[in-house]
């Protein structure tokens, strides 16, 4: 190679500057170590600023009996007890201290009247719990962390005469590869090779530790809430470079999306429009939830428009509405609307609020999805309803990794937090859990990546300069070649593929189908051709992430077929039950030779004292008749001792 | 059902450029930036901008269309008349990269330069406590999505490079007020630093930074005018000063603060300072943080907003004091 490459050495490099990568690097710089920080956009424009609702944290401010085992519970709940449990139980524990952390870095939440942070219920959580600002925490978040590594590099510039001594933002960058240093014993993380966006120049980072941070996958969706930058690129670097992946039949549809006009589709209509009485119909003007209540709901909610009208201002004497069942119930029940004729012309139903409550009510109450559709769509929802359907929201599936320490366990130096991480939230993810999940783990990441490079002396691993040649080629391919795919084309065919036969529901023939599809684009992938030159050229860049979005597509669509039943985030419409026994395993990605393997391995077990804060009835429905009658043993005696399950003994509370 | 439209799209890098005119099909609902992505996914495939979250949320797609400074994802087609040639033009004021993407580095250098949050030494975590309607002031300036269209149209630096050493410009004078205002903020020199290095003297207060923000956040009266208004009061203070002359730096920063109260008859040949407005706040006692939840546009001034700025003359406590560099 003719070209002079710019090299950087390391100690820690983060990919990914959304909430997990900031936090991991905040934490990597104060245990010393030289950090990088990889940004494939500007700096604060992660799409952690997309997040509304809030950080999900037992802090109790607004119920004090609120607590690490009721926000564990909730979690496993959500998750239909797929979730890693140690990551559950980290989680929970720790959330509330990496929240109020967030206060001496500047974050201003919003207040309780004693002057605590304020919590707000969100579906799924016993109590009131999410720490929020307005409905832009997100924003605050990832602002606040950014301006705490402002800060670090203000004390570097103090003592370094340099603010870049010792943390550095990469920004507008993109890593293409991980390189491993294979010389004895299993390869590990030496290095990763990527491009400046701005330059289409090639930059290397050596260093013995990566921390993947790199968010989810939406893009592969045609319908999807996730920004261009959700290209499961950290999902791909690790497979590709060994390590595995967990989960990854799961992804969340939020069942309401705006549909109209088409460039705003999938932009979120938040939940709150449902809970403050906002009620779904179908153009015949029927409000259909009623025909979806599961057998499992029936108790809860009510099967009359009118005791569900009452339940809004009367919640203890009525049952709930349909409106408001858990996110996947009703993004299914939108989706066989549609399916059924009886949707809109843009693929959606109705979601009302206007003829529910005086307009002056509604501009109070929701006040950013009144800008929303008047700003967007020119419907002023005081007055007509919103046209919603479901949108491709969070990937639950990601990067298998040890729960205390967020490492990878088949690549020794690779680390991986956030979205893109896989196991903490089960099959399906609360709302509020992801902003705590970043926190948490972006925390450990960087904590025990800072741990594992001081386990080097100087034999530090050294990146291959072949690896870095084949990189170099793998990279301009595109540019070179003349006359393969245009990438805005395929991108669009994947984005087809994977909305209609990867969907919210799923059939055996149909990801059979899209296997087959998958793999014809497969070829085209590998035969691209982006005209133009290096400079800042979206279509490159474009046909570069490409290559991740489909093998990341192709995991999801061999987990949804191997998977025979119904959970969480992951719908068949021939095995519409969940089963206990595929509760008892992950399916596992890996990538061998070019090939997407999956197997099954058994789900870490719960240690009794957490098995302990459920009870029977509940288990029941998750177990099988083996694991019943272990539990009947063990934490049944135990929990049939806890008189009440919200207040079990204190201890390892903080 | 889409119809051609007429664009002229900048095109070029650093070594220069002109707006390239293309026909393209827009549809109903669109919104700029979707017309430029059709161009990407149809003639320009190479066509460079940046864009993140296509939502209001992030920032990044700042452009200027038709000669003003929008959210691309924020501006929709029907907004022009129908026969309309949308003419669509990289940041002005920030050195070009290639087409409609520019360098904002300068932006963050300046948020370097501007001293970080300083936490109190003798709380915890977990013990700050605050009110809310405290901390709904610099919540305003926290709405900030950083899309540094203020920056842009900011004349201090748009077309007068020369500026842009000494002044940080609207984006960062937000940030001093939110410090400055933080409830807990432990350092009390926001306002002088604002003053001395941030180079708020250039602002000249025609609020355009405030007419282009997309959050709608009042950077003017809220953030610049206030935080000029008490430099004032400090620099120009004639008992402040005396104190700075009689005193020592260090013992005047333990005896008197420079955000202390001074109980009015000490103010020696101060006319009596108006009375401070209480702000507009809602029935639940808060002040409305958009103007979606309130009567009017953009957020309530902290002062009230039967107050207008500049506020005339007659009314301030303000006197022209002899300059202190001549008595030196």
């Amino acid at each position: 190679m003719t070209e002079n490459i710019e090299r950087h050495i390391y100690d820690v490099v983060v990919i990914g500057a959304g909430g997990a990568g900031l936090r991991a690097a905040i934490e990597a710089r104060l245990a010393g170590k030289k950090t990088a920080i990889i940004s494939k956009s500007l700096f604060g424009k992660a799409h952690t600023v997309m997040a509304e609702g809030g950080a999900a944290a037992a802090m109790g401010n607004v119920n004090a009996r609120d607590n690490w085992m009721v926000h564990f519970r909730d979690t496993m709940r959500g998750g239909k007890f797929l979730n890693n449990v140690r990551m559950a139980e980290l989680h929970a524990k720790e959330a509330p201290d990496r929240i109020w952390e967030l206060e001496t870095y500047g974050a201003l939440f919003d207040r309780t009247k004693d002057g605590k942070i304020s919590q707000r219920n969100f579906g799924g959580h016993e109590y009131p719990r999410l720490a929020h600002v307005g409905d832009r925490t997100g924003l605050e978040l990832i602002r606040t962390l950014q301006q705490k590594i402002v800060s670090l590099q203000q004390e570097d510039f103090a003592t370094h005469g340099d603010y870049e001594a010792r943390v550095r933002v990469f920004a507008e960058c993109t890593i293409t590869e991980l390189l491993l240093d294979r010389k004895g014993g299993p390869a590990r993380i030496a290095g990763a090779f990527g491009y400046y966006r701005e330059s289409g120049r090639f930059v290397l980072f050596e260093a013995p530790t990566v921390i993947l941070a790199a968010g989810g996958v939406g893009k592969s969706y045609k319908i999807t809430s996730n920004s261009w930058e959700y290209t499961g690129d950290g999902h791909a670097l690790a497979l590709r470079s060994g390590a595995t992946l967990i989960n990854m039949e799961f992804l969340q549809f939020h069942p309401t999306g705006m549909v109209w006009p088409p460039s705003v589709k999938g932009i979120l209509v938040t939940e709150s429009v449902r809970g403050d009485g906002g009620v779904l119909r179908n153009t015949e003007g029927k409000r259909f939830m009623f025909d979806y209540v599961p057998e499992v709901f029936r108790k809860q909610y009510a099967d009359t428009e009118a005791e569900a009208d009452r339940w809004y201002t009367d919640p203890d004497h009525n049952r709930r509405p349909p409106e408001l069942l858990p996110r996947d119930e009703v993004a299914r029940a939108i989706n066989s609307e549609v399916k059924a004729g009886r949707g809109t012309d843009a693929g959606g139903v109705l979601l009302d609020v206007s003829t529910r409550m005086p307009a002056e009510t509604i501009r109070r109450r929701l006040p950013s999805m009144y800008h929303q559709f008047k700003e967007l769509a020119d419907v002023d929802i005081t007055k007509q309803p919103m046209e919603v359907g479901p949108t491709c929201h969070y990937v639950m599936g990601g990067v298998e990794v040890d729960a205390d320490s967020a490492a990878t366990p088949g690549v020794p130096g690779l680390f991986a937090a956030g979205e893109v991480s896989g196991g903490m939230h089960g099959s399906n993810r609360l709302g509020g859990n992801s902003l705590s999940d970043l926190l948490v783990f972006g925390k450990r990441a960087g904590e025990f990546a800072a741990a594992y490079v001081d386990g080097f002396g100087v034999d530090r691993p050294k990146v291959d300069r072949s690896d870095v040649d084949a990189a170099v080629r793998a990279a301009l391919a595109p540019l070179e070649r003349r006359g393969g795919d245009n990438p805005y084309e395929v991108w669009h065919e994947l984005q087809q593929v994977m909305q209609d036969l990867v969907g919210i529901i799923r059939r055996k023939h149909e990801l059979e189908e899209s296997l087959k599809r998958l793999g014809d684009l497969r070829e085209r992938v590998a035969n691209l051709s982006a005209t133009g030159g290096r400079r800042y050229n979206p279509g490159w860049h474009l046909a570069l992430d490409l290559r991740n979005m489909l093998v990341v597509s192709e995991c999801t669509a061999r987990a949804a077929l191997q998977r025979e039943e119904s959970r969480g985030g992951h719908t068949r419409e021939d095995f519409p039950a969940m089963d206990p026994q595929w509760r008892q395993v992950n399916l596992v990605c890996s990538f061998e030779r070019g090939e997407v393997t999956l197997r099954t391995q058994p789900i870490p077990t719960m240690r009794p004292e957490l098995l302990a804060l459920f009870d029977r009835v509940e288990m029941s429905k998750y177990l099988t008749e083996d694991e019943l009658s272990e539990y009947d043993q063990g934490p049944g005696e135990a929990a049939a001792a806890v008189s009440s399950p919200s207040g079990p003994a204190e201890g390892e509370g903080n | 059902m889409g119809v051609k439209r007429l664009f002229r799209v900048w095109r070029g890098d650093t070594s220069g450029g002109q707006l390239e005119e293309f026909r393209v099909e827009v549809n109903e609902g669109e919104v700029v930036l979707d017309v430029l992505h059709r161009l990407q996914a149809t003639q320009t495939p190479d066509l460079a901008v940046r864009w993140n979250c296509k939502a209001g949320k992030c920032g990044s797609c700042s452009l200027e269309i038709n000669g003003s400074p929008r959210l691309s994802c924020m501006t929709r087609m029907s907004t022009f008349e129908a026969d309309e040639t949308v003419t669509v033009s990289p940041l002005r004021t920030f050195p070009i990269i290639r087409d409609l993407v520019t360098d904002v580095s300068f932006n963050y250098q300046k948020a370097r330069e501007l001293p970080a949050f300083a936490p109190p030494k003798d709380l915890a975590p977990g013990e700050y406590r605050m009110r809310q309607v405290d901390v709904e002031r610099s919540q305003e300036f926290r709405k900030c999505i950083e899309c540094f269209l203020c920056q842009n149209t900011c004349h201090v630096v748009r077309d007068h490079e020369e500026n842009k050493e000494a002044f940080a410009g609207p984006r960062l004078f937000i940030r001093a007020a939110e410090l400055d205002m933080h409830p807990l903020d432990a350092r009390s020199d926001r306002k002088p630093f604002a003053q001395e290095h941030q180079g708020m003297g250039f602002c000249n207060i025609t609020k355009c930074c405030t007419e282009v923000c997309p959050e709608h956040i009042k950077i003017t009266d809220n953030a610049i005018i206030p935080m000029k208004e008490r430099v004032v009061d400090n620099r120009y203070d004639p008992l402040v000063w005396l104190g700075r002359k009689i005193f020592r730096r260090d013992q005047l920063a333990a005896g008197a603060p420079a955000d202390a109260y001074v109980p009015q008859h000490v103010r020696a040949g101060h006319r009596p300072a108006p009375a401070s407005m209480e702000p507009e706040v809602g029935p639940d006692g808060r002040m409305p943080l958009t103007e979606l939840t309130f009567d009017r546009a953009g957020a309530a001034s902290p002062f009230g907003d039967n107050l207008t700025f500049p506020l005339p003359p007659e009314s301030l406590t303000y006197e022209q004091p002899a300059s202190p560099d001549d008595q030196k």
